[in-house]
């Protein structure tokens, strides 16, 4: 468990790399290690060549994408070890230290196993699908930090990219269960394009309003401005908010078609749901799409509510932050937020986990019922009230304070 | 012109395609090396489809609940709402009173019809 912060960091130098011309040269004496870190730092320069600026775009890229891979491949072991105990079992022990090498040999396992196609299946359409779903799940990705700097791509309508893209991911399911010509997977696919069109409709009111708190649509900058003590977090800005991002989990199960929303693959009514047919590394590779899209919903909740990269204290949040802080105190800080983001990401991931091994799966009608009877309305009325809580502060507090904590300073 | 809008508005999207690219090239990837690794043994019986073990029963091609259009239209409509909402809500603080009142108008006319369609029966699902 420990390795695995460290590995991020790892990935994450070459990422933040990419992000360097944002930063102000330090003013410190560079000597020793503060020299190469400074070197390590600076080695991007703002007026650079194109191909230099390409190349680093590239490895933060591939950083995110390796880190991405990685962590599906160790969320599908935690999942199996959370199961397991919470079951009294002991999971995967066999395979490396308590199992933990379990994923990758599965993995090696499926990639050499046989590609079949069905013989009735829509052979174009079932090769495409597998790729449109990997595709669509991690390219949402792109506008997601992983900690101050270090983000593939800072885009101005980060959140809107992540809710858009999100729905290319439907249309590769769609196509799966199609193209497989099995009633199964057809079965899975309605089931599943019903509950992932459903849910998004919460989801992006939930991404509106923060927008109207924040007044923007950058994940970059709507972590900025929950910098400070954590009552400056979204999650408690307004009880509004509050409500919107126990909304957002819920909705965020039913995006992953989590449990207790998995009727897409409910394995004792439907066999595997829209991937009967699949197998070996197809199989995989939505197996993967799926466990990266639980980061991806918690990583954006983190984001969105629970203040990205800040832990809510100032004296850590604060170092290295100064313009004439030296090159080691920034990253240090770096990586202090780079740990805090991530670790509440997995924070929430296991509690999609257990959520999973607690609740039973609900109905289809309960589902349907769920988001647009209690979910669309509450969330509705959750804006208008977000909205104009903004809007009362803001003239009482002459636009400056909107926490309703903010009589604690 | 040309020059700005490639520079301040399509530039921070070079590394989300980039990123795009080395996704699709890896999903590609790994499906040749698994046609490269895996063997190669067809027959009938392997490439028919699954059916629980017994002989197919039915078609696929067939009819499904008319609730499920139902969904896909309501989806339009409220997404819809969604992307109109989004440009209003990140220029909310400049629009003061008067945009709130504009969008509740609109939120008001949107709540209508969802209570018409609830009225109506379109959420029931039995």
């Amino acid at each position: 468990m420990a390795s695995i912060p460290l590995f991020l960091s790892a990935a994450f130098h070459s990422c933040w790399l990419a992000q360097a011309p944002a930063l102000e040269t330090s003013k410190s004496s560079p000597n020793g290690l503060e020299a190469l870190l400074q070197r390590l730092v600076h080695s991007y320069p703002a007026e650079g060549t194109w191909w230099g600026a390409i190349a680093a775009m590239l490895i933060a890229c591939l950083a995110v994408f390796a880190f991405l891979n990685l962590f599906a491949l160790f969320a599908v072991w935690l999942e199996r070890k959370v199961s397991a105990h919470m079951q009294c079992r002991l999971g995967p022990m066999e395979v490396g230290p308590h199992g933990v090498l379990q994923t990758i040999a599965d993995g090696i396992k499926l990639t050499v196993k046989e590609d079949i196609i069905p013989r009735v299946a829509d052979k174009v359409l079932f090769i495409v699908a597998p790729i449109i779903v990997f595709t669509g799940t991690f390219i949402r990705f792109a506008p997601l930090p992983f900690g101050d700097y270090l983000v593939a791509s800072d885009l101005n309508l980060g959140l809107f990219y992540i809710a858009a893209v999100g729905s290319v991911e439907v249309l590769g399911v769609i196509m799966a269960g199609w193209s497989s010509n099995n009633k199964w997977s057809l079965f899975g696919t309605i089931r599943t394009a019903t509950q992932m069109v459903s849910y998004e409709i919460p989801i992006g009111i939930a991404f509106v309003t923060v927008a109207v708190s924040a007044g923007t649509l950058s994940t970059m900058q709507i972590v900025e401005q929950q910098s400070g003590w954590f009552w400056h977090w979204f999650v408690f800005r307004n009880p509004f908010l509050m409500v919107l991002s126990i909304i957002y989990l819920i909705a965020s199960l039913a995006e992953c078609k989590r449990s207790p929303f998995d009727l897409p693959e409910a394995e004792s009514e439907l066999v595997s749901g829209f991937h009967t047919e699949y197998t070996g590394i197809r199989f995989a590779l939505f197996f993967l799409s799926e466990y990266a899209a639980m980061y991806l919903v918690s990583g954006v909740a983190v984001v969105a509510f629970f203040g990205g990269w800040y832990l809510g204290i100032p004296v850590i949040d604060r170092i290295g932050a100064a313009p004439d802080s030296s090159a080691l105190a920034f990253v240090i800080g770096l990586l202090i937020k780079a740990h805090v983001l991530i670790g509440k990401a997995v924070g929430l991931v296991f509690v999609q986990m257990w959520v999973r091994w607690t609740l039973p799966r609900v109905r289809l009608d309960q589902m349907m019922s769920l988001c647009l009877k209690v979910l669309l309305p509450i969330s509705l009325a959750c804006l208008v009230g977000s909205a104009l809580w903004d809007l009362f502060m803001g003239s009482l507090a002459s636009g400056k304070e909107y926490s309703m904590f903010f009589w604690l300073e | 012109m040309e020059a700005i809008l490639l520079e301040s508005v399509l530039a921070p999207y070079l590394p989300a395609f980039l990123y795009f690219a080395v996704v699709a090239a890896t999903a590609a990837g790994f499906l040749i090396a698994s046609r490269l690794l895996g063997p190669r043994r067809r027959d009938p019986l392997k490439l028919s489809t699954y059916e629980c073990g017994v002989p197919l029963l039915g078609g696929t091609r067939d009819r499904f609940s008319v609730k499920f259009y139902l969904v896909a239209i309501l989806f339009v409509l409220f997404d819809i709402e969604t992307v109109f909402l989004i440009p209003w809500a990140v220029e909310f603080r400049q629009f003061g009173w008067l945009g709130i009142l504009e969008m509740f108008i609109f939120l008001g006319i949107l709540i209508i019809g969802l209570v018409y369609a609830f009225k109506r029966g379109a959420l029931k699902w039995d």
